[in-house]
């Protein structure tokens, strides 16, 4: 599953719903060094809009890619600074 | 000397004039960039205030999970507690709210029914398994997230002394000591602002 980014850590955030895997992400994310990329795992259907969102709207990340299968929601989120 | 070429001594002359000028330019460039950072700096900071005034079991969660969000955009988050909404921070209460059955066209069954002593009770165990069913936070989970995110949960001090609560009955790190003012003073400088 872990596709051609070289993920820093994996976030394992299934089974929870709105707001934390948004809030376990800015957590997350804040544990890592710039250039960093963490993978999300949720199985929240709206974590798709809802990291979208996030990431429009903060400064220092980068949403890289969104794969969606099997109820399982990857997001691939870039800490660029 | 004084064959030199002329062109270039002039030249010369010129850039002196030049170097200095820009210099000079350089430094005011470099003095506006630095106030433009700071202004940006001020603009980028986004700000929410939420005021919570209900403290039912389904009306402590908008606040608390709009809070929390908001903090993970990084912005700065205020929740100024007021009223029942003083419950959702108050540590004994809050893990004991109700959602009231009476009143609530959502709930399946008649406000005659709805009436009837326990309901609130079996409509507030109702609701807290679909939560944990799907995987929603708990209220204190709210809470410490939103704490640990830095968002600044204010309990009003008027309502405190109201419903003879003590300081230390809150959750730590929630503040207290603050009124309506300190809630208009945060509310103005906010981008957001919420009543639930």
């Amino acid at each position: 599953m872990s596709s051609e980014y070289d993920t820093t850590e994996t976030l394992d955030v299934k089974g929870q719903s709105c707001p934390m895997p948004i809030v376990k992400t800015k957590q997350a994310i804040d544990g890592l060094e710039a250039g960093n990329v963490l993978e999300v795992v949720a199985t929240d259907s709206g974590s798709i809009s809802d990291i979208q969102g996030w990431a429009d709207g903060t400064d220092g990340v980068e949403l890289l890619e969104q794969v969606e299968g099997d109820d399982l929601y990857t997001h691939y989120v870039k800490k660029t600074e | 000397m004084s064959t030199d070429n002329p062109t270039t001594s002039v030249d010369d002359a010129d850039s002196e004039v030049d170097a200095a000028e820009l210099q000079a330019l350089r430094e005011r460039v470099e003095e506006l960039e630095a106030s433009m950072a700071a202004v940006d700096d001020g603009d980028d900071q986004q700000k929410m205030t939420i005021v919570a005034t209900q403290g039912s079991f389904d009306m402590a969660y908008p606040p608390l999970i709009l809070a929390s969000t908001a903090a993970a955009f990084g912005w700065e988050v205020i929740v100024f507690h007021t009223f029942w909404g003083l419950d959702i921070l108050h540590e004994e209460k809050s893990q004991d709210l109700k959602l009231s059955a009476v009143g609530n066209p959502n709930m399946p069954m008649p406000n005659a029914l709805a009436a009837l002593p326990g309901m609130d009770a079996m409509a507030t165990k109702m609701m807290q398994k679909k939560i944990d069913e799907n995987g929603t936070a708990t209220i204190e989970e709210l809470i410490d997230v939103s704490l640990e995110s830095g968002v600044d949960l204010q309990a009003c001090q008027m309502t405190i002394e109201l419903m003879e609560y003590d300081e230390d009955d809150f959750y730590d790190g929630v503040t207290t000591g603050v009124g309506a003012a300190t809630a208009i003073q945060h509310m103005a400088e906010s981008d957001v602002q919420l009543l639930v």
